[in-house]
C-alpha cells in the first residue's frame, strides 16, 4: 500500500484529474466576458469585374476594414482569426460565402485596426450572377482558446453591390 | 498422502481463479474504454469525436500533437468553421477551416473549399483530381474544443510502434505480477 509504485499511481491520477478540472474552469470562465467588438468594411474600389474565360464572374477589389476586438481577448484566449467574407444569393444558390480576407490576431494590442487590403482570395462566382449583385460583408470571428471550447460569431454589415457592367 | 495431494491441488486452483478474476478484471476495464467511445460517437455524432492534429497547417492555432474535439450536427456548412474532411485516396482525415461554401437552394447541398490557415494556398491540390469542391459526404465533423500536447501520447506510439509494444509489455506484466 506504500510501495513507490501505488504513491505514483496516485498522484498521476491525481496530478491529471487536477489538470483537466483547470482546463474545464478556464474555459468555463469564458462565458462571462463581456464582448462588444464593432467593425466597419467600406469598399475603397472595384478594380477588376469580368467573367473568366469558362464563364464564372470574378472580381478584384479594394477593402478598407476599421475593427476593435480587444474585448474578445480573455485570459485563456491564445488567437482570434478573423475573415471577411461576402455574403450574396443567386438564383441556383441560396447561400454564397466567399472569404475575401482573413487574418490571425495573436494579441490584444494587435486587435484594434484599421488596413486597406486588396481581396486575399479571389471572388468567384458559381455562374455569371455578379452584375448589379448586392451583398453583406460579414466580419467573422473564431476565438481559440488556449485550453477547451472554442467559440465563434459575426457581426453583418448589409449595402454593397457591384456595378452593373464588367470592367 | 492425500492431504499432500489437496494442498497441491488447492494451489493450483488458487492461482487459475486469481488468473481468472485478473482476466475479467482486465476484460471489464478493455470494453468500458470501448463502451465510452462508441457514447461519445453516439453523442457526438460522428466516427471520430477525438482526432490528433498531425500537421502545422493550423499553426499557431493548432500544433502538431493537440488534440481537437468534434462533433457533426445537421447545421448546415458555413464559412470559417473548422472542419474534418476525408478524401479519397488519402486515409488520414484533415482538419482546415472553410474559405467559400455555395449552398443550393433547392436541395440543400453544398459546395466547400477548405484552406489551412498556415498554408499559402487553398486545398484543391489535396483533394481528389479534379475535384474542386468538397461535400458534405466528404465532411465527417467540426472542431468545437481544443487540449494542448495531450496527442503527443497518440503520435509518438504511432511513429515509433516499439514503444507501444513496450507500454502493452509492461503494463501485460503489472496485471500478471500485482497481487489484488
Amino acid at each position: 500500500m506504500h510501495s513507490f509504485g501505488y504513491r505514483a499511481n496516485a498522484l498521476l491520477t491525481f496530478a491529471v484529474t487536477a489538470l483537466a478540472f483547470v482546463c474545464a474552469i478556464s474555459s468555463f470562465s469564458d462565458k462571462f466576458s463581456n464582448q462588444n467588438p464593432s467593425v466597419e468594411i467600406q469598399i475603397l474600389n472595384i478594380n477588376r469585374f469580368k467573367k473568366q474565360s469558362h464563364g464564372n464572374d470574378e472580381v478584384s477589389l479594394t477593402l478598407d476594414i476599421n475593427a476593435d476586438l480587444q474585448s474578445l481577448f480573455t485570459w485563456n484566449t491564445k488567437q482570434v482569426f478573423v475573415f471577411v467574407a461576402a455574403e450574396y444569393e443567386t438564383p441556383k444558390n441560396s447561400l454564397n460565402q466567399v472569404s475575401l480576407w482573413d487574418a490571425i490576431i495573436p494579441a490584444k494590442e494587435h486587435a484594434k485596426f484599421r488596413i486597406q487590403v486588396s481581396n486575399k482570395y479571389r471572388f468567384i462566382d458559381q455562374g455569371q450572377n455578379l452584375r448589379g449583385k448586392e451583398f453583406n460583408l460579414t466580419l467573422h470571428w473564431h476565438v481559440m482558446p488556449k485550453t477547451g471550447k472554442m467559440f465563434a460569431d459575426k457581426i453583418v454589415t448589409s449595402g454593397y453591390s457591384l456595378p452593373d457592367a464588367y470592367r | 498422502m492425500g492431504w499432500i495431494g489437496e494442498t497441491v491441488d488447492s494451489i493450483k486452483s488458487i492461482k487459475i481463479r486469481q488468473l481468472l478474476t485478473q482476466a475479467v478484471t482486465l476484460g471489464m476495464i478493455v470494453t468500458s474504454a470501448l463502451i465510452i467511445w462508441k457514447a461519445l460517437m453516439c453523442v457526438t455524432g460522428t466516427e471520430s469525436p477525438v482526432v490528433v492534429v498531425l500537421s502545422g497547417s493550423m499553426e499557431p492555432g493548432f500544433q502538431r500533437g493537440d488534440i481537437l474535439f468534434l462533433t457533426m450536427t445537421k447545421e448546415p456548412i458555413r464559412t470559417g468553421e473548422i472542419v474534418v474532411f476525408s478524401v479519397n485516396g488519402r486515409d488520414i482525415p484533415i482538419v482546415h477551416r472553410a474559405i467559400k461554401v455555395h449552398e443550393r437552394g433547392n436541395t440543400g447541398e453544398v459546395d466547400v473549399l477548405t484552406k489551412g490557415d498556415n498554408n499559402e494556398v487553398d486545398d484543391i491540390g489535396l483533394y481528389e483530381e479534379g475535384q474542386i469542391w468538397l461535400h458534405r459526404h466528404h465532411i465527417m465533423g467540426r472542431a468545437v474544443g481544443f487540449l494542448p500536447y495531450v496527442g503527443w501520447v497518440t503520435i509518438i506510439m504511432t511513429e515509433k510502434p516499439i514503444i507501444k509494444y513496450i507500454l502493452i509489455g509492461v503494463l501485460g506484466l503489472l496485471v500478471i505480477t500485482s497481487k489484488d
